[in-house]
This record gives C-alpha cells, structure tokens and sequence, in this order.
C-alpha cells in the first residue's frame, strides 16, 4: 500500500463526512456521560480543516496533516481539539519529507500519534478514551506484513464498541464512575470514524 | 524588578473574570491575566488566548498557569510547546485558591519555583 497526497485528502474528506453526519449522533453520547459538545466541536474542527486543505496546494502529505493538526488545535475548544491535534501533528513529524506514505510509515505514523495522545491526555489503555481505539489499530498494523482495509475496519469497530461496557477513568466521564458502564465512549466512536474511512481509502487501492 | 506572572484558564470567561477580581482586590503589582472560553466565548478553552495571557503576563521572572478541568490543561501545556516559552509552567493545584496564594508570593517577590512547592500543598484551609 502507498499513500499519496490525493488519498491523504480522500481519507480526511471521509472522516469529515461521517463526522458531519453523525454530529447530533457524538452529541447525544457525549450528552450522556461527558459536557455534550463532542458532536459540534468535531464537526467544527474537520469541516474547517476540510475547508483549508480544499483551498490549498499540498506537494506533501505531511504539510496535509500538519494543516490538519493546527486547524484543529485552533478551532476546538473541548478536549478532542488539542488529543486529536497532537496526533495529526505526530503523524506529520513521522511522514515528513516524504511524497508517500507506505504501509511502514503509517504503522510508525499511527504509533507516534498513539504515544502523542498518551503523553497529552494521561490516559491509559481501558480508561474508556480514544486510546482504547487506537491502541489495538496500532497493534494491528505492527502484527502485519500487508493491512487490510477490512481488517482495519473490524479491529476498530470491535474496540470502538468495547467502551461501552467499561468504566471511565479518565476525561469528564470518570467524574460519573459506574455510571458511565453502558454508554459509548464519544471520543472512540470518532476515532472509529477516522479509521473506517482510513479502511475504505486502503480498500479502494486493494 | 517585575513579579512572576499569573495565567488563569477556565472553560468559562466569566470564571476567570470573577477569579481576576477577587486576586485583584488583595494584590496588585503582579500581573493577573485570563483566558476564559474558547475563541467565541463558548465553554471550553482556547490555544491562541493562553498564548496571549501568556504574553501579557510574561517577564524573566516567568509565569504560572492555573487550570479548571482536564482539557484546560491540555491546552496550557500545548500552548507551551508550540511557542517553546522558558520559565512558563502548569500548575496543578485548584484554580482560584492556587492562583490566590501563588499571586500573593509572587506579590513579595517569591521566585517561580519558590511559589510552585508552596501551591503544591495547598488546600481549602491553608
């Protein structure tokens, strides 16, 4: 698998429409056991990034996701703005002066973000965040030689739908203790968005 | 010689406004600035007004950063990061009772240091 500027841009433009889609939908899980503004401010934050990286002439994909990354870092004012920025600015550091992205680079992209959002939030594994998301993603993509769209798809939305039984420990749920056992965890749901659309990006190329 | 500074972030502008002009009313030669809300004045935090606070507040005595709840603290330290600010640090302590105590250490001349290990042990009564 490559990735090029024009399937980066793909694999943003799908998660901001799932995102856009499913506004009231985040809003309604984080309503449940968070603040309530998962929903508006991921659809703020990926529709702006979406209208800068439209607007703009990429020769990189790391100065994609580095537009990314600060776009949402500036425009989301709740805890997904500065968790998933980190990330986005993580990967861009990985892919750095590269015109591709292949099945390598990613892994060490995913990985880097993973680490980025561990050192900016403090959670860990089960706490009910996005980490539990992008924990086994990036223990997929370490335990393949070649990853799947499928694949990627099934591991995400597996983990995604495992918050639902666990208690928060970490974020404005843990504040609701056994209370948060049987709701989703908002922050894993958009996770999941961003890597299903990641799936059908490398489905399209399989 | 200036005063280490002060930043107080909230989720909330009129948090920070109120804590402000509690501070205000017993200290005055230390400078106190706030960023409250996001850039819209909606709940939640902002990058660009910790930046700003920071500024503001900035001296080579440094700044302290008191925060509300766990996403202001992700903006504070991210706000360090990016601009790379020596002698600027996130305290963890509560909001208003850190800021009031460290404000009036910083108001006879405490260093940066001296008043971040007296906010570490602070609570309701001291």
């Amino acid at each position: 698998m490559k990735l090029d500027v024009q399937q980066v841009l793909n694999w943003l433009e799908k998660t901001n429409e799932k995102i856009q889609m499913n506004k009231e939908y985040l809003t309604s899980l984080d309503r449940a056991i968070g603040d309530g503004d998962h929903g508006i401010n991921m659809s703020r934050g990926f529709q702006e990034a979406i209208d800068k990286t439209t607007t703009t002439t990429y020769i990189s994909v790391s100065d994609v996701l580095k537009d990314v990354a600060m776009t949402l870092i500036s425009k989301v004012g709740g805890a997904s703005g500065p968790l998933y920025g980190t990330a986005f600015l993580k990967m861009s550091m990985v892919v750095k002066n590269r015109e591709l992205i292949d099945k390598k680079t990613l892994e060490n992209a995913l990985e880097s973000a993973l680490e980025g959002i561990l050192q900016r939030g403090k959670a860990q594994l089960n706490d009910k965040t996005l980490v539990d998301v992008w924990t086994p993603v990036v223990d997929l993509l370490k335990a393949k030689e070649v990853i799947k769209g499928s694949e990627l798809e099934e591991v995400a939305k597996n983990a995604m739908e495992s918050t639902k039984e666990r208690m928060a420990k970490k974020g404005r749920a843990a504040y609701l203790k056994e209370r948060s056992i049987g709701h989703l965890d908002p922050g894993s749901v958009s996770s999941y968005y961003l890597f299903a659309s990641l799936a059908e990006v490398l489905s399209e190329e399989e | 010689m200036p005063n280490v500074g002060i930043v107080l972030i909230s989720h909330s502008l009129k948090v920070v406004e109120g804590i402000q002009e509690i501070i205000q009313q017993a200290v005055l030669n230390v400078p106190i600035e706030i960023a409250g809300g996001t850039d819209d004045n909606k709940i939640g935090t902002s990058v660009q007004k910790i930046i700003n606070a920071i500024v503001k507040a900035y001296s080579e005595k440094g700044v302290l950063l008191f925060y509300d709840l766990g996403s202001a603290k992700m903006n504070a330290e991210l706000a360090i990061e990016l601009y790379g600010y020596e002698n600027v640090k996130v305290v963890n302590a509560p909001l208003l009772e850190g800021a009031y105590v460290a404000a009036v250490e910083s108001s006879i001349g405490k260093s940066l240091e001296e008043i971040e290990q007296t906010t570490q042990t602070i609570t309701k009564d001291s």
